[in-house]
């Protein structure tokens, strides 16, 4: 280990704490062997910009993620939020800035197929499953493992496997529909059945879009249970309009505003802040 | 999550008396399709050499080369239904891969001539004596020997296959933007066939086929043989394509269908997938083509009409996309009709197949299998 990733460790999350690649010994291919979260941070996002026709949706953007944390991102609309997770994922390549998961994996250097398999897992803002597959199914295509065509053709359950997808849809208390077509589920159940899939990806980190949105008080309720108990064994952010959501399950929370970030802390620092109430105001 | 290592919950698909994973591989109407063709392959060639043509059950020679034909188009509409149906990719220009498998074995069967031909050139097929050629063209060479021009029905259509769709998926093209340019393909090839230059008999293409592995294309026996292998060939692929979309890479490819980006979120290279169904898809039309052109005797450009690749689209509409075997009873149901329209009244049969078209979208969005599933599904609930 260099000076430069010392003094990055000691002082946690400077720019330099892992950029410097000079003289890092790398062992085997890093998208196989997963994120080295070892310094405490699962994401690096720092300076990325990007702009679209000259609008710059999110202009340096710096944000850290703690390993096995549970972040809420707030802010109003066209604050950046979707975009910040589509360069996450690969969606979207920012015109400048860097984007590291754990320490070696380069987030700006890898397709989307690659960064799911790394273990990065996203939900999107309208629920988006296999309509035409049952619940078992649409939790059988997500689980992690080789995802080749030559692998899919001969591949077969095995009982572990098995297991594995009973006990994830326990947990997202689907296990009475597993024969039900995703297509028919209500609305919430397709939102809980796409967090599965995602649990199926056994990802560290998870990024959720408006996990509530559209969602009876009874089910946003139990999704908040379901997120809370997430964190600790992933790393989750979660990207919501609900205030009062944000509330019941955040510890710490980042306002996104214009590309940036506005303000970062617990809900109660962050709902006090005045600039963050200015920005509010108007809605 | 930990895992746990708690007594196994009972599966409920099991009191069903259903696999966890999904159907069997063999379900009723697989049985229903495998039988119909069993007997095909049995009866009519029994019909044709073994009662005499006096009887009332023979079946005449044409009618054997006419259900010939009609196996290898049901096999061409899997083909379709692969990547239509199950993978959304709406391909109209797939009559292209039946007609380089089919232009593959009529070169084997031109060089099958040799000297018998009008000319009697033991080297070059006759429009190239007509046409003054000295030599044979470097790419006529190996279409003597029928393992090369069999490798080639497959090797031609789906190496195509590959490069368009390297091409088309890694841009990421998909929906009708898609259609439009594999439409553009096959009008494209059957411009570049159209050339006597290209070496491929221009626009008469290859005909006067004399036999195919030193058996007569024109002895009973021989048509018999090439209906039994066509029916063999199209329960084989029927067989294939069945445990394609039953494998797990099967439920992939439906997946990419109804949501693209969710299974690229998910870690499943999209591109790979739709690739290879594409070039699969294209290799079964080969086959399809090279058992069609020795039954009908003729390969020309006009096997490459864009047209050609609506109609088969239709088929595939017709009998009900997504099921395979629906595939297979839209292409034979069309040119059932097709075969008697075009007897009796040559003028309507566009006019049908138009009416058809519309028909089916508008009524009948699951073709004619939804609709047999619809009426019996009420009849089960009534009793």
């Amino acid at each position: 280990m260099n000076i430069a990733r010392l003094a990055g460790k000691l002082s946690g999350r400077s720019r330099s704490a892992r950029s410097p690649r000079v003289g890092q010994i790398v062992t085997g291919d890093p998208l196989a062997v997963g994120p080295d979260a070892s310094h405490g941070l699962i994401l690096y996002i720092e300076d990325i910009t990007v702009s679209f026709d000259g609008f710059k949706a999110l202009n340096s953007l710096t944000l850290y993620i703690e390993t096995g944390e549970l972040r809420c991102i707030i802010g109003p609309n066209g604050a950046g939020k979707t975009t910040m997770m589509d360069v996450i994922t690969g969606k979207t390549r920012p015109d400048s800035g860097s984007a590291w998961f754990g320490q070696t994996i380069d987030l700006l250097a890898h397709t989307e197929p690659e960064i799911a398999q790394a273990g990065i897992g996203r939900k999107f803002q309208k629920p988006t499953v296999f309509a035409q597959h049952t619940v078992f199914e649409n939790l059988e295509l997500s689980m992690a493992g080789d995802k080749s065509v030559w692998h899919g053709l001969f591949a077969r359950l095995t009982p572990l496997e098995r297991d594995r997808i009973d006990e994830v849809m326990e947990t997202i208390g689907l296990a009475d529909c597993r024969q039900a077509l995703a297509g028919t589920l209500s609305h919430g159940q397709k939102q809980w059945l796409e967090i599965g899939m995602l649990l199926m990806q056994a990802p560290r980190l998870l990024l959720v879009d408006e996990p509530v949105a559209g969602m009876t008080p009874q089910e946003t309720e139990r999704t908040a249970e379901l997120l809370t108990s997430l964190a600790g064994a992933h790393s989750v952010i979660v990207v919501e309009h609900d205030m009062d959501f944000v509330r019941s399950i955040a510890k710490k929370v980042t306002v996104l505003h214009e590309g940036q970030v506005l303000a970062e802390g617990s809900i109660d620092q962050v709902q006090n802040d005045p600039k963050v109430v200015e920005v509010y105001l108007g809605e | 999550m930990a895992v746990q290592t708690a007594t196994p919950p009972l599966p409920a698909a099991l009191v069903a008396g259903k696999d966890l994973s999904g159907q069997r591989m063999l379900d009723r109407p697989a049985l229903a399709l495998l039988a119909l063709l069993a007997l095909l392959g049995i009866f009519v060639p029994l019909f044709n050499l073994a009662v005499p043509e006096t009887s009332a059950l023979h079946v005449t020679t044409y009618t054997v080369a006419l259900l010939g034909k009609y196996m290898t188009y049901a096999m061409l509409a899997l083909a379709v239904d692969l990547v239509w149906g199950y993978c959304g990719i709406l391909t109209l220009g797939h009559s292209a891969f039946f007609a380089l498998g089919g232009y593959a074995i009529g070169m084997y069967l031109m060089r099958e001539i040799g000297a018998r031909g009008v000319y009697g050139n033991p080297l070059l097929p006759d429009f190239m004596v007509f046409l003054n050629w000295k030599t044979l063209p470097w790419y006529w060479h190996g279409f003597d020997m029928f393992w090369f021009a069999a490798l080639m029905v497959c090797g031609v259509p789906g190496l195509l296959a590959l490069v368009f769709g390297w091409l088309a998926f890694r841009s990421r093209v998909t929906g009708v933007y898609l259609s439009i340019i594999t439409q553009a393909l096959t009008y494209a090839l059957m411009l570049a066939f159209f050339r006597n230059d290209m070496g491929f008999g221009g626009n008469n293409g290859f005909t006067d086929f004399k036999d195919l592995l030193g058996f007569g294309l024109h002895a009973p026996g021989t048509r018999v043989g090439l209906f039994v292998a066509s029916v063999v060939a199209l329960a084989i692929g029927y067989l294939t394509c069945r445990y394609v979309v039953m494998s797990r890479a099967g439920r992939v490819i439906q997946a990419v269908r109804d949501a693209e980006s969710r299974a690229r979120f998910l870690g499943y290279r999209v591109e790979s997938y739709k690739l290879w169904v594409f070039v699969f898809s294209a290799m079964l039309a080969g086959v399809a083509g090279a058992l069609y052109v020795p039954q009908v005797g003729i390969i020309n450009p006009g096997e490459f009409a864009p047209l050609n690749s609506i109609e088969l689209v239709i088929w595939v509409a017709v009998g009900g996309r997504g099921t395979l075997y629906g595939a297979v009873a839209g292409a034979l149901l069309v040119n059932y009709a097709k075969t008697y329209l075009t007897a009796a009244l040559p003028e309507m049969w566009l006019y049908a197949l138009g009416a058809l078209f519309v028909l089916v979208t508008v009524f009948l969005p699951r073709g004619v299998v939804g609709l047999v599933a619809r009426v019996a599904g009420r009849k089960a609930a009534r009793a």
